[in-house]
């Protein structure tokens, strides 16, 4: 267990060694550089701003420079919100994209389980069918598509529901369903096939037989092994939402992280980019180290390679 | 023999007619019960009786009429602007067309409406399903090649070969896809277009380098699903007989890989490239929302969906129409996607 521990932590740190190195030759790939598009400097101050962001020196001696500068957790100033650095507006951003993005988490995971279980229940009957095809219908929304939706009904339309930013709990309600609507939906398909997996097996039937009541059957027996899926969908999910995230952000005006990754894309402010590149991967890296070690944990049945 | 079928309703008395001499017919149907069934047919029986992946199908054909048949018939084209038609509601006519109309003329009326700069938003509509479907299904064919190329040779190989390269899928698995695509979209996108200027390029042009950038972005990411899949149909299917009896009879490497081992797991991939075709569409309407998808004045979906946002509340239709095309289309390939795992690869199923 331990050296599985120790390799699978191994792979993710080296994982994150690689986005940070793909992400800095990339970006640098982007034609155009921080200070060009800014008319109103001279060439001189221009070359002066390069000099004292260090960005005059070669390609490779920057990428060492900004290597051991991240070992030590500094991030560099950010370009673009001058006097700043990145630690700074990580630390501002980053608590209100986890907001709604946890929030999102949440729900999915508190309205799909159920939803899942109550249909694999009632399998044929009407119940399972309505939600079967709500839960076709959500995989097949993108969520820019559902927020925008969204924000035209309950938000210009109806009024019901404020349209920006994020400084009432109802501002919370859109983006978090447009958010979670995909998870959810996801999350509500897995646990039904799970469950019908494990619904047939033989030890529930011995269960049965044995005359365990059927809550706890269903409690005990079905569901402690029919939630392993869910469990390894919450990584790729949470990736999904810190991206979905950019979009989502951006339609409902929140300031959080996404949208100043895009922004930071298109001003190639390159300390902000690797900023929030190596942060967002770091989180969706730790969250897959996490899960995978979680499912060993709870699944003896699987084989520690 | 008129007696014979006289007979009591309640009597055990057998029917004579049972013991006839059979007929020429009745002796055939009994020479061939039916026809041999092989892999295909199985799978298109199952799969004609899935009514949900039918009528999947069908709305997939149709989508694929209305976008690669429909605007070449239509009178207008998708860069064509029309002065004084600007921001027109559907059904409604231009200052200058109802001028024609009273003049006698017949005028196309614009069923979607115009957008801003005057353009018929149907035809739009359709070269943007045209530009998401494409993509859609070119990716899922690069996606297909190299994934199912990498997992076979991996799984074929084996031993450290199979370790390295499953290392680096695992590796790929873990980077967050988006934010290298966000990324490698914008880095790509000048070095493309100077390309494109290029002598002997000229189809770059014609495709954009936006769409290369995608198809360059699935290229490099996308597979890594597909190469574990195959792989491990590959590992199971590499130690049955037929595979060791080929090896005996002296075949290659790349023969038995081609022959046996891909023709086996057809069934995998197909399921699995259709699946695949949902999220390339997804994916790519979400780069064009973000303004990194097709360049002006192609349109894809997702573009034409950003462009509406800002006026969605005085033409709620230009963003509904181009947001439910998306929608329809990733939900009815899923759904044949399902039917064909049920109908192909009954393994899979449950």
């Amino acid at each position: 267990m331990a050296k599985y521990v120790i390799k699978r932590v191994l792979m993710g740190i080296f994982s994150m060694f690689i986005v940070a190195t793909l992400t800095f030759f990339i970006m640098n790939l982007v034609p155009g550089g921080p200070f060009v598009a800014e008319k109103s400097i001279s060439v001189a101050a221009q070359q002066a701003l390069e000099e004292k962001y260090g960005l005059d020196k070669p390609l490779g001696v920057q990428y060492l420079n900004y290597m051991d500068g991240l070992l030590h957790g500094d991030m560099g100033l950010s370009l673009k919100q001058r006097g700043r650095t990145v630690n700074q507006i990580i630390a501002d951003k980053l608590p209100i994209s986890c907001q709604v993005a946890g929030i999102a988490v949440a729900v999915a995971l508190c309205v799909g389980i159920p939803l899942g279980c109550l249909s694999a229940y009632h399998r044929g009957k009407w119940a399972d069918n309505v939600i079967i095809v709500f839960a076709t219908c959500g995989i097949a929304i993108p969520s820019f598509i559902s927020s925008v939706l969204l924000l035209y009904t309950f938000g210009m339309n109806l009024k019901l529901l404020p349209t920006t930013g994020l400084n009432e709990p109802a501002a919370y309600i859109m983006p978090v369903t447009a958010l979670a609507i995909y998870p959810t939906a996801y999350i509500t398909r897995l646990m039904r096939s799970s469950l019908l997996d494990v619904m047939g097996q033989d030890y529930m039937r011995t269960a049965r037989a044995k005359g365990v009541s059927s809550v706890k059957i269903l409690f005990k027996h079905a569901l402690r092994n029919a939630i392993l899926p869910v469990v390894t969908y919450v990584g790729p999910m949470l990736a999904m939402l810190m991206t979905g995230s950019f979009v989502v952000e951006k339609i409902f005006t929140i300031p959080g992280l996404g949208r100043d990754f895009v922004s930071a894309i298109n001003t190639r402010d390159y300390t902000m980019i690797m900023g929030t590149t190596i942060l967002l991967a770091s989180l969706v890296i730790i969250a897959n180290v996490i899960v995978d070690i979680l499912y060993k944990v709870i699944d003896p049945r699987i084989k520690l390679k | 023999m008129g007696h014979l079928n006289k007979k009591n309703p309640l009597s055990l008395q057998l029917n004579a007619d049972d013991f006839l001499p059979a007929s020429q017919e009745e002796k055939q149907s009994l020479v061939i019960m039916r026809d041999s069934v092989n892999f295909w047919k199985d799978g298109l029986r199952r799969l004609r009786k899935n009514k949900i992946a039918m009528v999947s199908l069908v709305v997939i054909i149709l989508i694929a009429i209305f976008a690669y048949v429909l605007p070449a018939v239509w009178p207008y084209a998708y860069d064509e602007q029309i002065k004084y038609s600007e921001n027109l509601a559907p059904f409604e006519y231009g200052k200058k067309e109802l001028e024609r109309i009273e003049a006698g003329e017949d005028v196309f009326p614009h069923i979607l409406g115009t957008d801003r700069n005057g353009r018929d938003f149907a035809v739009r509509l359709m070269m943007g399903t045209r530009i998401s479907l494409s993509v859609g299904l070119l990716a899922s064919v690069l996606v297909l090649i190299i994934g199912a190329t990498y997992g076979a040779v991996s799984a074929f190989a084996g031993g450290w070969v199979d370790l390295i390269m499953m290392r680096i899928t695992d590796i790929l698995n873990t980077i967050p896809d988006i934010l290298l695509i966000i990324l490698l979209g914008t880095a790509l996108k000048d070095p493309l277009a100077q390309l494109a200027e290029q002598p002997g390029f000229d189809w770059m042009q014609k495709l954009g380098p936006n769409m290369i950038s995608i198809f360059i972005i699935f290229a490099l990411l996308y597979w890594v699903g597909m190469a574990r899949i195959v792989r491990s149909q590959v590992l199971t299917l590499k130690e049955s007989e037929y595979v060791t009896a080929a090896r005996a009879l002296g075949a290659s490497n790349g023969r038995i890989i081609k022959r046996h081992l891909l023709t086996n797991c057809i069934g995998t991939l197909i399921v699995t490239t259709t699946l695949q075709i949902p999220s390339s569409i997804f994916t790519e309407s979400y780069l064009s929302f973000l303004g990194l998808g097709v360049a002006a004045p192609m349109p894809s979906l997702g573009s034409l969906a950003t462009d509406a946002v800002s006026g969605m509340n005085t033409y709620p239709h230009r963003l509904l129409a181009p947001a439910l095309m998306i929608s329809v289309m990733i939900l009815v390939f899923n759904l044949l996607g399902d039917g064909l795992r049920d109908a192909f690869d009954p393994k899979l199923k449950n």
